[in-house]
């Protein structure tokens, strides 16, 4: 690949092995992405409750039809995944946990907390329904 | 040895107003403070989406009637597009490498983001203080 002069450049993604550090480090950017567009529904959501009665009970329609519910539990897993993975960075970012076997603990606890999370939240959400 | 002026420049003439070398800590660290806030304010917003789930117009007004919940949910709007906005704006400069079309998406980035951010909080405060 070209990069306009000399500098060598570091081999890119196809070159490495799949690990769990590099997925999960993929996933956190995608789960970032997808949580930017579902702020669309969020955004759907306040703006009706602000028109009125009939704009909300539409959304609200809409978010318990099968299609809104699969893109909210989408989304909840998006949601729980960025933030245990947010605060994953946070204690990095606090120098903790940069040897490889904490990197691999932190990924395992991120994916099992993320998905305990979304489990809970849609027992919890369905059952007060 | 030539003495071109070209030869005579250092290296950080090279860098300075690219990259990182503009507001990178700014950013960096704007990003540090939304998520920490993210992290409470995601939290509170899961259980108020839980106990709304199936909610009517009328019991949605109830809650944001209250003026702590009102400016929870506008926070959690305010920081979660300006977290967003700086979040996608590192995913445009890391994959779109056309100079004019990364300034265009970066700038509609930013419109879309602080256009959705404006309309989320006029409606939470519409929604609060209004009939």
């Amino acid at each position: 690949m070209a990069n306009g002069n000399s500098r060598p450049l570091s081999p890119h993604l196809q070159i490495y092995r799949w690990q769990w550090t590099m997925a999960l480090s993929i996933l956190h950017r995608a789960s970032g992405v997808a949580l930017s567009v579902g702020t669309l529904l969020l955004t759907a959501w306040l703006v009706a409750a602000a028109v009125g009665p009939e704009a909300f009970a539409k959304v609200q329609g809409f978010i318990g039809s099968p299609l809104g519910l699969l893109m909210l539990f989408g989304w909840t897993f998006a949601l729980f995944y960025h933030l245990s993975a947010g605060i994953r960075h946070l204690v990095w970012d606090a120098g903790y946990g940069f040897d490889l076997p904490s990197a691999e603990k932190g990924a395992y606890i991120v994916i099992g907390a993320s998905l305990i999370l979304t489990v809970a939240t849609w027992v919890v959400g369905l059952s007060v329904w | 040895m030539s003495n071109s002026p070209a030869k005579l420049r250092a290296p950080l003439k090279l860098a300075r107003g690219l990259g990182s070398a503009k507001f990178g800590a700014e950013h960096w660290w704007s990003m540090r403070i939304t998520s920490v806030a993210l992290v409470i304010l995601t939290i509170w917003f899961v259980g108020g989406v839980i106990g709304h789930l199936g909610a009517d117009h009328a019991q949605f007004v109830a809650w944001l009637k209250s003026p702590i919940c009102a400016a929870m949910m506008a926070l959690t709007a305010a920081v979660t597009f300006h977290h967003a906005e700086h979040g996608l704006q590192v995913v445009i400069e890391d994959y779109v490498h056309c100079e004019a079309l990364k300034i265009a998406a970066l700038l509609a980035n930013k419109l879309v983001n602080y256009g959705l951010a404006a309309a989320c909080v006029i409606s939470v405060v519409k929604v609060s203080l209004g009939a």
